[in-house]
């Protein structure tokens, strides 16, 4: 995406939501926002409707865990095909009171992938349908992709530790 | 077990009836492990619930820990019918965080073995499409071929299905001439099978009954459950990577993007056949244009090995190596995201970097993660027969869909 | 099978085990000619998850033929198998399926352990990932790879085709065995 593009593109967000930017950078000539965390599900909708940005496909979203700041970032990546404008919107949580509202209403293709990461990472999707574990054991207490877990099962006997180096 | 889940989002199980089948997970039909547990009024499916996880093996938890020429293992592992995209693509990623220019012939050479994978890769899922039609013949006949793939692989990089196919900068040797040699016999035995493996079913009576209508998803719910890559196509939407962001030189390439209607069985089917037609198409432009040129790129010094008679007599290969081996490189900071299409669709790594031998984070955007999603809405009112080969279209691949 | 059969086809089923010939009769003795019979028509259960299940789709088909051994049937129900063949990865979420399927089949049982992952974990030395199936199941051959050849799950077959073939009848009922499974927990 060229410089002018995204200087459109930003000056689309900010006509609504000037107040809520933090910070617009574009590493690798990515265009990332950085947003604050209460007004992400009205951004992304106002880009689902707006008639030029029309960013109607879901690519990704997961999770960062900053432990040195104990906060946990929500990455949420779309693509508008009839443009083909790809845009990344980043918002910030606390590390102890991850919650964001879900993003399901607007594309169903986020149930299973806000599952995944209150799987890895226990953030709590308000308004999700069915939020529980996905991939990992149902009775696990743990959120397995937090820095301080090991990715070792420490209970196993046969893998000596010095061997390999730990 | 999964059993609990059952009572989350049911409507009407004590009404008796209604009956429950466990499909899963080890069951023939579901060509991977995951489970699906079906309420169901005699032979039509009123509801379903899926549970995966069966094989996850935490790779983006694994990624974290090893320096970044050990993940190219770990992406074999994901789509294993197609592990050469996984590997390239991930190359590619690391090549756009450290700014690596790659030399032309490298492209085509890369364009070469990822469209060798997407033959293999959808070789299987329709030869299983026919097989749960009932038409084994097509399996046992082309299967054959997917061991000459095989053959090229080896030729190039050694193993038959986990390839850590090139490495970071290009490939780790060129080409032999039994690789070439190959790969035409190949290309010249291959169209010959596939168009009698074609004549077979693509227009059977009884395939086409058995396919058409099968499991159909509208394209505006194919794209709200971000579908990519056949799946889509069939469903009329005519979104490729390759074309829509060209990367390693697709855009040298004349091909078309082949697009279905109704996004039924039948039209997965065909997209994915004409696909293949296409992938042979685009082999046979990169064989004719290939440039002549270095097999790797030589301004990544920092990633790529320098050649064995350089380490044992040059002090400074030497030191490459060593540092290159034990990770003692470091890498620029940032993030960066990179897709390509896989056998599957949009397949993403997204890769942020702090400087450390080790990512920081990585995730796979995998694309049957994404897509299964909608497996429950496809097959809610159709006969089990109906589901079994959705699900067999829809080339679910359990290594992608868990990780 | 007689000696002028075998010499003018030049192809030999099977191999005749030792015994005692005349005209018209062959004496061995039973356990020969059971365990013969055996190992020539084990019916596995590909038990196959990831990319060594891959890797057995191409052992059976044409180029590689596992069916040449007998295992022409592959059966999908546990209680019809004889040989449990584990290929890929265990989760640790699977690993309850795997014991289920395990303890219905019917004896006399065997498993092959096929993939570096189904040995002990492989690769993937994860809190997820089952360390090796022989953590929850008795294991008679392993086959290390990643992912074995076909050859070298041709050469894990044959050497249950070994452990079929000198098998003693009352093994299955001999104190150490129950002593093995109960280990397992398994009754």
């Amino acid at each position: 995406m060229d410089n002018t593009t995204q200087e459109k593109l930003v000056n689309i967000v900010r006509e609504k939501f000037e107040n809520d930017i933090l910070s617009v950078e574009s590493p690798y000539n990515f265009l990332t926002i950085n947003f604050k965390r209460d007004n992400i599900i009205p951004l992304i909708q106002y880009l689902y409707d707006h008639p030029v940005a029309k960013f109607q496909y879901l690519t990704s979203l997961c999770a960062i865990h900053f432990p040195e700041v104990k906060q946990i970032a929500m990455m949420y990546q779309l693509h508008s095909l009839v443009n083909n404008w790809r845009i990344r919107i980043k918002i910030y949580l606390p590390e102890d009171n991850a919650v964001t509202p879900t993003l399901t209403k607007i594309f169903s293709a986020a149930n299973w992938m806000e599952r995944e990461t209150y799987d890895f990472y226990g953030v709590n999707f308000q308004g999700h349908p069915d939020l529980r574990r996905i991939l990992n054991v149902e009775d696990m207490i743990i959120f397995p992709m937090r820095k301080e877990y090991p990715l070792e099962d420490q209970t196993r006997e046969d893998k000596q530790d010095f061997m390999f180096g730990r | 077990m999964a059993e609990e889940n059952i009572n989350h989002s049911i409507t009407a199980v004590e009404d008796s009836k209604y009956s429950t089948l466990n499909l899963g997970p080890t069951h023939p039909a579901t060509h991977g492990i995951f489970q699906n547990i079906l309420t169901m009024d005699g032979e039509v499916i009123i509801h379903s619930e899926p549970t995966i996880g069966y094989i996850h093996r935490a790779f983006e938890k694994l990624a974290e820990r090893r320096p970044f020429y050990q993940i190219t293992p770990l992406t074999d592992r994901m789509n294993y019918c197609s592990s050469p995209i996984n590997n390239i693509g991930w190359h590619m990623t690391v090549e756009k965080l450290i700014g690596a220019e790659i030399p032309k012939r490298v492209q085509y050479l890369r364009v070469i073995v990822m469209e060798l994978a997407r033959i293999s890769d959808h070789l299987i899922c329709n030869t299983v499409i026919s097989v749960d039609t009932g038409a084994l013949t097509g399996f046992v006949y082309l299967f054959q071929f997917r061991e000459l793939i095989y053959e090229i692989y080896e030729e190039i990089c050694g193993a038959r299905l986990t390839t850590n196919i090139g490495r970071i900068g290009g490939f780790e040797r060129d080409f032999s001439d039994t690789a070439w040699a190959k790969l035409d016999k190949f290309l010249k035995e291959y169209p010959v099978a596939l168009k009698e493996f074609e004549n077979l079913v693509k227009r059977n009576r009884i395939f086409m009954d058995r396919t058409i209508g099968a499991g159909p998803i509208s394209a505006e719910r194919a794209l709200n459950y971000s579908f990519s890559g056949p799946n889509l196509r069939a469903a009329g939407v005519d979104y490729d990577v390759r074309v829509m962001n060209p990367y390693s030189s697709y855009e040298d390439f004349d091909f078309i993007i082949p697009v279905g209607l109704n996004g039924d069985t039948y039209d997965r089917f065909m997209v994915r056949q004409e696909e293949m037609w296409e992938s042979m198409k685009i082999i046979r432009q990169a064989l004719d244009k290939l440039p002549d040129g270095p097999f790797f790129s030589p301004n990544v010094p920092d990633f790529y090995l320098p050649p064995k008679e350089d380490v044992y007599n040059n002090m400074e290969a030497l030191i490459y190596h060593f540092k290159i081996v034990m990770g003692e490189n470091d890498v620029p900071k940032g993030e960066v995201y990179h897709c390509v299409e896989g056998g599957n669709g949009e397949l993403g790594f997204y890769l942020i970097s702090d400087g450390g031998r080790t990512p920081f984070r990585l995730h796979f955007r995998r694309p049957c993660f994404i897509y299964y999603q909608a497996y429950a809405e496809m097959i809610k009112g159709t006969n089990i027969s109906d589901a079994i080969l959705t699900m067999s279209s829809m080339n679910v691949i359990a290594g992608e869909l868990d990780a | 099978m007689q000696e002028t059969d075998i010499k003018s086809t030049g192809i030999q089923l099977v191999e005749k085990p030792d015994g005692y010939e005349g005209a018209g009769f062959f004496a061995t003795s039973l356990d020969k000619v059971v365990g013969m019979a055996r190992k020539n028509s084990i019916w596995p259960l590909p038990f196959a998850t990831s990319c060594c299940g891959i890797e057995f789709m191409a052992t059976m088909g044409a180029h590689y033929d596992l069916a040449r051994f007998g295992s022409e049937r592959l059966s999908f129900s546990p209680r019809q198998a004889d040989l449990l063949m584990v290929m890929g990865t265990i989760a640790k979420k699977m690993g309850p399926v795997l014991r289920r399927v395990y303890e219905q089949m019917a004896e006399p049982r065997w498993v092959l352990s096929v993939g570096a992952c189904a040995c002990s974990g492989g690769i993937f030395d994860t809190y997820s990932v089952l360390q090796g199936i022989d953590r929850i199941i008795p294991v008679d051959v392993y086959v290390p790879g990643c992912p074995p050849r076909p050859e070298q799950i041709i050469n894990g077959i044959m050497k249950i085709q070994q452990l079929v073939e000198t098998e003693s009848r009352g093994r299955r009922e001999s104190p150490e065995y129950k002593a093995m499974l109960n280990k397992y927990g398994i009754e």
